[in-house]
């Protein structure tokens, strides 16, 4: 089926995804979506096997309680894309806002440039399937991996700077939160703790650095080391200390 | 929720309210239809030197009247008038918005240092704790306005003709109410003299924060806690003379363990800051924006649970609660990026 | 008993089946209730009983039963069984009826009439496990505001100086209580778990023992109207100075230790005569008036080259409010208010139970008129006098307090079961007690452990509770009164309190 253009100017985002939807139940899988500006919930709860293009600045929780499509935004993007997504993949050409990839329990979220507070947040991770991918360009801020209980967050620091936000994994109960570069104790979150990264490790995150890298053209060569930080849930049990009974 | 969005001109180029009234309603999913707002800086170019006083009265005779004898008593009135409105289908009026361009008596002010601000602080605290039925002052700083009602933003940027203005700093506010919805004075900016507030978020700390402007001599009138910004910067700013970004430290300050870790000096400094203005500490999610006639500050609470995002473009600078809403006004910006916690971002007018 | 006497307080007794005849029960009762025959039997005498629960707590089998008042008076409703039966006592003996522990008297609990609150959907609770929660408390004086400059090339300078605060990781602290009035391990346990937890204690007005020293950076020393104990060693040893003007059991009156109290030890720390009563007059006999205090807190400061804090504490009595206004402009760094419950060894019974009122209405009057006169930021409010929970704690900063002093509660967790008997020297856990066999019964390693567990427990239920309503630092809920609301308080208490009653 010939790729379907849809013009967002001026539309709310109930239209949108009406639109969006109707293509898709048509068999569309290649929908280009130009002129976005703010419209929140692209793709909310989509399901099925399409591409779309976002051209523009989507508004918060793209792509939310997805399951399969993949969304590549030509932009930048507001909070939470990847809000409790199921299953697909978000690419954003740009940078996110707050609590990117909220609750995440399947699917990848590459994200070029920068993200902001609490990314990752309570990402988890279930049964063999359902394992959340989320890999940021540059920067992430502070509380990364807050509440984490599953799959891997990787930030690549691209632009040299090394991880300057407190919080890091705070309440981690699961998963990984790999960074570029070094980190201090003190930046590290209640319940987090750093272990050595290594060639295994390299190994595993190698297929996901190589797709980002490829999405955004940039040679991965230089990302394939084990120049990272690996930051672990020091107990999967938390709270199991906090509590005396009656 | 609410959506907020300011803009200064650094070079003191004036834009007209049309862009920030199309960037605010594409953040009509922030609000509820209950309270939109605008405040503009340099709008009164023939009245500079008098202090702008919008009121909102219930009617023009008993609150009006009243109003006109305290006023009297400790200034001039150089010009009055009814603010001009047009009527909107969805928007109902509660109040008949009125202006008064006014030059206080300054030797009126023994023993004040600024004895025109003062006055007119004291007139605004004297008519909003209900001395006076019917009355509110929502607006009292020189050479600005705020205009601000119930409704959705197109609708009270229409009913005041917004368009019609020019300014050089503007502030705008989508309102989803919690606490007194549908109350015109509860929309935002809030304002007093030269300060205007915008808000996003709901201060925990509230009632440690009124306690202590209270106690230097404010009184909240408002039944909201954004009232509590305006006092704060005016009491930082215009009364202990704190620099801006001081002012904002002393709001949202680093956290103690940071504290712990920096220079001697910096150290010193932070740790002064937050023994003595412990009680100006704002707690809770909030997204603010502040102005005042030389620039305006944004920034949020210590751990970022509310949005903002800031752009430029030559001589402008936009901050806001979403990239879109920045976008709507001005398609070129360039820099557009997030401020961290507690960071302010500050806009001066270049002189 | 002898005829003629009141019906016993407390009766003893013990299931014979479960009994081992171990005799814990006999070697444990310092008070002589229980006593071994030569048949191995052991004899009951429940009238010595206190009710102090060591027999009942070491007895291997659960075998021993406490009932309290097993004998019943003929009921009435103003002729309480205690008021006939101190009428009795005091006929016989004419003389002031002497009580340990606090009031005794079922006032309201404000503080069980005072709910919290929490967020739901406008602001989002914090977990305070996850994000930072600053529990960090400064008690001292802070300036009005601060006089900063930007210079020319951009940098900041502060030209305001601070004046000396204690930093305290909890706002939670222990409260005086004398090396005499409890013994050296009570105290000893006390030291190293405020040591433990980066709180303070007072001293009290018995001086500071050399075997407190190594602890000494965490202690208050008390200057109290007996000055027991008080040299320029002693003012400089402590990270701060109390000046003790009364004392929320007994305000007005002044105290004594009986002599026989007054050991070698306790007399070389006092810096008293061993063997008399040490007695602490009830003013100091340099204040008569405000602008003495004035002259005494300076006096301290001078002495120790205005380094260290200097706080003044007064029972909370009817005008608590002016006083501590008053206390606030005498460069004084806190004003310490103990309310009407507030714990001692001994108290006459008609002052614990019926002078003062209660910490809350003094806290919010206090704090209020502070405010209203524009001086709040001059003194800490340090709040202490029936303290019993974490809740307690939330509720005394919302109300204006800055920190709290708890004793009773720290007693407690150390073994004491609040039997009131402590001006007996008797006491059988080893705290309110100089008998070197009992003393010993007290591991200062162990009880300070428990006395820290205590601490930690409450601050970590106060972040959860800050957490739930939204804040993370504890500035923002000192005087913040509307995250407070009051449950069938009369209008008049909610008005001093300036909490809106519960759906306002």
């Amino acid at each position: 089926m010939e790729p379907v253009r849809i013009d967002a100017r001026g539309l709310h985002y109930t239209p949108l995804n009406q639109q969006i939807r109707r293509a898709v139940s048509e068999g569309a899988t290649e929908i280009s979506v130009d002129n976005v500006l703010g419209q929140r919930f692209i793709a909310d709860g989509l399901k099925g096997e399409v591409t779309i293009r976002i051209n523009g600045v989507p508004g918060g929780d793209l792509g939310m309680f997805m399951n399969g499509p993949t969304c590549i935004v030509k932009g930048n993007c507001d909070h939470a894309p990847g809000n409790t997504m199921d299953n697909g993949k978000i690419v954003i050409h740009g940078s996110a806002g707050d609590a990117v990839a909220h609750s995440m329990r399947g699917g990848k979220v590459f994200v070029r440039d920068d993200i902001g507070y609490r990314g990752g947040i309570h990402m988890k991770e279930y049964g063999e399937e359902h394992k959340p991918i989320l890999v940021v360009g540059d920067n992430a801020c502070s509380f990364l991996g807050e509440y984490m209980a599953g799959g891997i967050i990787i930030v690549l620091s691209k632009s040299g700077n090394t991880f300057g936000g407190r919080g890091v994994g705070s309440g981690i109960h699961g998963g990984e939160i790999i960074l570029r570069g070094k980190l201090k104790e003190r930046q590290l979150g209640v319940g987090a703790r750093i272990t050595e990264f290594t060639e295994e490790d390299l190994e595993k995150i190698n297929p996901y650095i190589e797709e980002f890298c490829e999405y955004f053209e940039i040679d991965p060569e230089k990302y394939l080391d084990t120049k990272y930080t690996k930051v672990v849930a020091s107990s999967s049990r938390p709270f199991a200390g906090k509590y005396v009974w009656e | 929720m609410c959506g907020i969005i300011g803009v200064i001109d650094r070079q003191k180029q004036k834009m007209n309210g049309s862009g920030i009234k199309e960037a605010l309603s594409l953040m009509n999913e922030r609000g509820s239809g209950e309270g939109a707002g605008y405040a503009a800086y340099g709008i009164y170019p023939d009245f500079e030197d008098c202090y702008a006083l919008h009121i909102f009265f219930d009617n023009l005779v008993e609150p009006k009247s009243k109003v006109d004898d305290i006023i009297q008593k400790w200034g001039r009135v150089v010009h009055q008038e009814e603010i001009p409105t047009k009527e909107q289908t969805n928007l109902k009026r509660s109040h008949v918005p009125w202006r008064y361009f006014f030059k206080p008596y300054t030797d009126l002010m023994t023993g004040s240092l600024t004895p025109g601000e003062d006055i007119v602080k004291r007139l605004v605290m004297e008519i909003n704790s209900s001395t006076i039925e019917g009355a509110l002052v929502f607006s009292s700083g020189k050479n600005m306005g705020v205009f601000k009602a119930a409704g959705w933003p197109e609708d009270v940027a229409n009913f005041y003709k917004i368009e019609e203005y020019e300014g050089y700093i503007w502030l705008a506010h989508n309102r989803y109410p919690t606490n007194t919805p549908g109350w015109w004075g509860g929309a935002h900016p809030f304002n007093l003299l030269d300060w205007s507030v915008v808000h996003n978020g709901e201060i925990t700390s509230y009632g440690t924060n009124q306690r202590y402007v209270e106690s230097n001599g404010y009184q909240c009138t408002m039944y909201t806690d954004t009232e509590v910004v305006a006092y704060l910067f005016d009491l930082l700013g215009r009364h202990h003379k704190l620099p801006s970004e001081i002012i904002v430290k002393a709001m949202a300050p680093p956290f103690w363990d940071e504290i712990d870790e920096m220079e001697e000096k910096e150290r010193e400094l932070n740790k002064a800051i937050r023994l003595t203005y412990g009680p100006a500490l704002m707690n809770g999610p909030f997204a603010i924006v502040v102005a005042t006639h030389d620039g305006i500050v944004g920034f949020t609470d210590r751990i970022k649970l509310r949005p903002l995002v800031v752009g430029e473009h030559g001589s402008r600078l936009y901050i806001s609660s979403e990239e879109a809403a920045i976008r709507t006004m001005d398609p070129q910006v360039e820099d557009i990026h997030m401020p961290g916690a507690g960071e302010p971002v500050i806009g001066r007018v270049v002189t | 008993m002898s005829l003629g006497s009141v019906p016993l307080k407390y009766r003893i007794q013990i299931d014979r089946q479960q009994c081992m005849q171990c005799m814990r029960c006999v070697d444990n009762c310092s008070y002589g209730v229980f006593r071994e025959e030569d048949d191995g039997n052991i004899l009951i005498d429940s009238r010595k009983c206190t009710a102090c629960h060591r027999c009942i707590s070491m007895c291997p089998r659960d075998a021993i039963n406490l009932s309290e008042r097993p004998v019943d008076y003929r009921s009435h409703p103003l002729w309480t069984p205690e008021a006939r039966e101190d009428v009795i006592n005091q006929s016989r003996s004419g003389r002031i009826v002497l009580a340990g522990m606090g009031n005794a008297k079922d006032y309201p609990i404000i503080y069980d009439r005072l709910v919290l609150d929490a967020c739901q959907v406008t602001n989002p609770s914090i977990d305070p496990l996850r994000e930072p929660m600053e529990l960090r408390t400064y008690l001292g004086q802070k300036p009005s505001k601060l006089d900063i400059r930007k210079q020319e090339n951009g940098e900041i300078e502060l030209n305001t100086k601070l004046s000396p605060n204690l930093e305290l990781q909890t706002p939670i602290m222990i409260g005086h209580m004398s090396y005499g009035a409890i013994s050296l391990n009570a105290q000893l346990s006390l030291a190293k778990a405020a040591a433990k937890t980066d709180t303070y204690m007072g001293t009290g007005e018995g001086g500071l023992h050399k075997d407190i020293y190594p602890y000494q950076d965490n202690m208050i020393v008390q200057v109290a109207s007996g000055r027991f104990g008080v040299d320029i060693n002693y003012l400089e040893r402590g990270a701060a100075i109390e000046i003790k003007i009364g004392q929320g059991a007994k305000p007005g009156i002044g105290g004594h230790l009986p002599g026989e109290k007054v050991c070698t030890d306790v007399s070389c720390t006092r810096m008293i005569p061993a063997g008399s009563d040490a007695i602490s007059p009830a003013p100091h006999h340099d204040i008569y008036s405000i602008e003495d205090l004035a002259q005494l807190v300076r006096g301290l400061k001078e002495a120790t080259e205005w380094k260290k804090p200097v706080f003044v504490k007064i029972a909370a009595v009817h005008n608590v409010a002016a006083v501590a206004a008053g206390i606030a402009r005498s460069s004084a760094d806190a004003v310490v208010i103990d309310g009407f419950r507030g714990g001692t060894g001994a108290s006459p019974k008609v002052f614990r139970d019926n002078v003062g009122i209660p910490i809350e209405a003094a806290i919010a009057s206090v704090d209020q008129k502070l405010n209203d006169q524009g001086i709040r930021n001059k003194v800490s409010v340090i709040a202490s006098g029936g303290i019993r929970n974490s809740a307690d704690v939330a509720k005394s900063i919302a109300l204006g307090a800055d920190a709290v002093y708890i004793g009773t509660a720290a007693l407690i967790s150390m073994g004491c079961r609040v039997c009131g008997n402590c001006y007996r020297g008797l006491c059988p856990w080893g705290i309110a007690t100089q008998r070197e066999d009992l003393v010993s019964r007290l591991d200062p390693e162990v009880e300070s452990e428990h006395v820290a567990n205590l601490i930690n427990s409450w601050t970590l239920e106060l972040s959860e509770l800050m957490g739930a309503a939204g804040i993370n630092s504890i500035e923002s809920l000192r005087g913040n009164r509307s995250r407070l609301r009051g449950y069938m308080l009369d209008e008049g208490t909610l008005d001093v309190l300036q909490v809106k009653p519960v759906g306002a």
